[in-house]
């Protein structure tokens, strides 16, 4: 199958990836390649099968109860930039 | 005969009895380590001071306390997708250098608990996605066997280490066949329990509905006794299981017919043109061995084989799209300058992750998206369906699916760089086995021509991890392919 580049440009934007022009030259060319071959999939029949999202056949869930967990401190200790007990990013809005 | 030719088994009793000390096996550990590693790039983080303090612990506690711990001492490898609280953890990853996780996955704190001690971090295939541990960003693995080759991936490193005697025993991931196909590379057995047996708290999501906890070892019996330490319904893991888990009596005196009454199918579908021919024999030998134990041998088909790979390879990049989201430079990991946060975050992944990660990213980012979730993703999900069903009417045939691990022996480095989808075809035979959440089990069953460990794989139904486990150990009993040892003292290194 054929697969645009403006296709794979709007998929890396989607995907929060910044690529360069030969980047998305190659994953294009790649991508497209793999998906010719998913193509087989279209050939089962499914009509009436369920979908499977997981390996388990019901997912069990705990009380929601209050518990000790990790501090703030350990939460913060990874992050590039922290200030007052917080992340720190650049601004979300222009200043006016 | 040093502590490192023990197995997991016999090093424990001997440090149990007294013979052997931890600090003498772990220093032990540590020193070959240094020897080998160089050449090998297994590891990527090395715990020897900490290893060695705690080594000391167990000693006193040895000599102190008459029930020992079932590992204690026992010094043992982390596939780095694994967090050990205060040891750096990478998934092989550039966009987690210098993380330090605040907590401890809960596989490796259980056998923490049982007093094992973790002397490293290995290498893997950036974030568990690979099939050789060459999409590792910080250079590949090498084979033991031949330092030419691939040890397999993404727990190429565990394998390695394990089969270069460094460790007894390293723990891996098995998402598409992750611990099963380094083993049969590596000449080593390799158990991906059941989806759902062993905790995930603490093990770097790749595809959370296929990922499973595993372990890298010489013989079934190690295995055996890792996942009885592993194994367990835990709080933090809301998909692990409770169900109870009862081994066989491994240590039971071996009887002539050790396996009768079990019924072994062998599916036509996993033995397809183009396998390396010493990997069909050596299944088909290993086989009619299984059978001289006195196991029943029958055909079995599993119809929906061939659409595993694309049913894999839709469901588990996008899985992995929406896991890696949180891979931001915000939280944790270095960052990239932006005057936004999308730049930032954008700059960060698109510079800090490899090409396989981004192919994935992609790959999943695409079935997920508006207009073709439908044509591939829920369609990948009903023939996911399909495939379970296949597993399903065979256990109502037979105990175990016998099956080869991959299509070939190691192959060389570079071998698929250029060419993602050749490298895809490397899972065939491992994917499905997670897709249905069944337990596999891959051991050495000969050598091919040139060397290099060929390796079978037993399947079973979920939770039947003692069948695999039986049966692996009484073929082990009658072979010696599991105890042989790559010639390292004499290759170039």
């Amino acid at each position: 199958m054929s697969l645009s580049i403006e296709e794979v440009r709007h998929i890396a934007a989607l995907a929060r990836l910044e690529l360069d022009e030969a980047a998305l030259t190659r994953y294009c060319r790649q991508l497209a390649s793999i998906l010719d071959y998913m193509a087989r999939l279209r050939q089962v029949d499914v009509s009436g099968v369920p979908p499977a999202g997981s390996a388990l056949a019901a997912c069990p869930l705990r009380p929601d109860q209050p518990r000790p967990g990790l501090t703030v401190a350990d939460l913060l200790k990874n992050a590039a930039e922290v200030e007052a007990g917080q992340f720190k990013i650049p601004p979300v809005f222009e200043a006016e | 005969m040093t502590p490192l030719d023990l197995t997991l088994s016999e090093l424990r009793a001997a440090l149990a009895g007294g013979e052997l000390s931890s600090r003498q096996v772990t220093r032990a550990c540590l020193d070959r380590l240094a020897r080998l590693d160089p050449a090998l790039h297994a590891f990527l983080y090395v715990a020897g001071e900490r290893a060695l303090a705690e080594a000391e612990q167990a000693d006193r506690r040895l000599r102190e306390e008459r029930r020992a711990g079932a590992l204690l001492g026992v010094p043992i490898a982390v596939k780095d997708v694994l967090a050990v609280e205060d040891m750096p953890c990478t998934a092989g990853s550039k966009i987690l250098e210098g993380f330090l996780p605040p907590f401890t996955a809960t596989a490796v704190r259980r056998l923490q608990e049982a007093g094992a001690i973790v002397i490293g971090k290995t290498n893997t295939d950036e974030f568990a996605m690979g099939s050789s541990t060459e999409n590792s960003a910080y250079g590949p693995t090498r084979n033991p066997w031949a330092l030419d080759r691939v040890p397999g991936g993404s727990s190429g490193g565990s394998a390695a280490a394990v089969a270069a005697r460094i460790v007894p025993a390293g723990l891996g991931s098995d998402t598409g066949g992750s611990v099963r196909q380094p083993a049969a590379f590596c000449g080593l057995t390799g158990l991906k329990p059941t989806y759902g047996r062993v905790s995930r708290y603490g093990l770097i999501a790749y595809g959370s509905s296929l990922d499973c906890v595993g372990t890298l070892t010489r013989t079934a019996e190690d295995a055996a006794l890792l996942l009885a330490i592993m194994a367990g319904r835990d709080p933090l893991d809301s998909t692990s299981a409770d169900r109870p888990l009862t081994l066989p009596d491994l240590k039971a005196a071996p009887t002539s017919l050790p396996l009768r009454g079990l019924r072994i199918g062998v599916p036509d579908e996993y033995f397809v043109a183009g396998m390396q021919a010493e990997v069909e024999a050596g299944v088909r030998t290993a086989v009619a061995a299984l059978a001289d134990l006195g196991a029943e041998v029958l055909p079995v088909s599993l119809p929906h084989t061939e659409y595993a790979l694309p049913v894999y390879y839709l469901l588990a990049p996008a899985e992995a799209s929406a896991n890696l989201a949180r891979y931001d430079g915000i939280r944790y990991g270095p960052r990239l300058a932006g005057s936004s946060p999308q730049e930032v975050m954008a700059r960060t992944r698109g510079q800090r992750f490899g090409a396989e990660v981004e192919r994935r990213i992609m790959l999943g980012t695409y079935a997920l998206s508006r207009g073709y979730y439908e044509a591939y993703y829920a369609q990948a999900q009903k023939v996911r369906t399909l495939i379970r069903r296949d597993f399903e009417a065979a256990f109502e045939r037979v105990d175990l699916i016998a099956a080869p691990v991959a299509p070939s022996t190691a192959f060389p480095l570079g071998a698929h760089s250029d060419d993602p989808l050749s490298m895809y075809l490397e899972d065939i035979y491992t994917l499905p086995a997670n897709l249905a959440g069944v337990p596999g089990l891959a051991f050495p069953v000969g050598f091919d021509g040139q060397g290099l460990p060929v390796g079978m794989q037993l399947m079973a139904a979920p939770f039947r991890e003692d069948l695999l486990l039986g049966a692996a150990h009484a073929y082990q009993q009658v072979t010696d392919w599991h105890l042989r040892a790559p010639a390292l003292e004499e290759a170039n290194l």
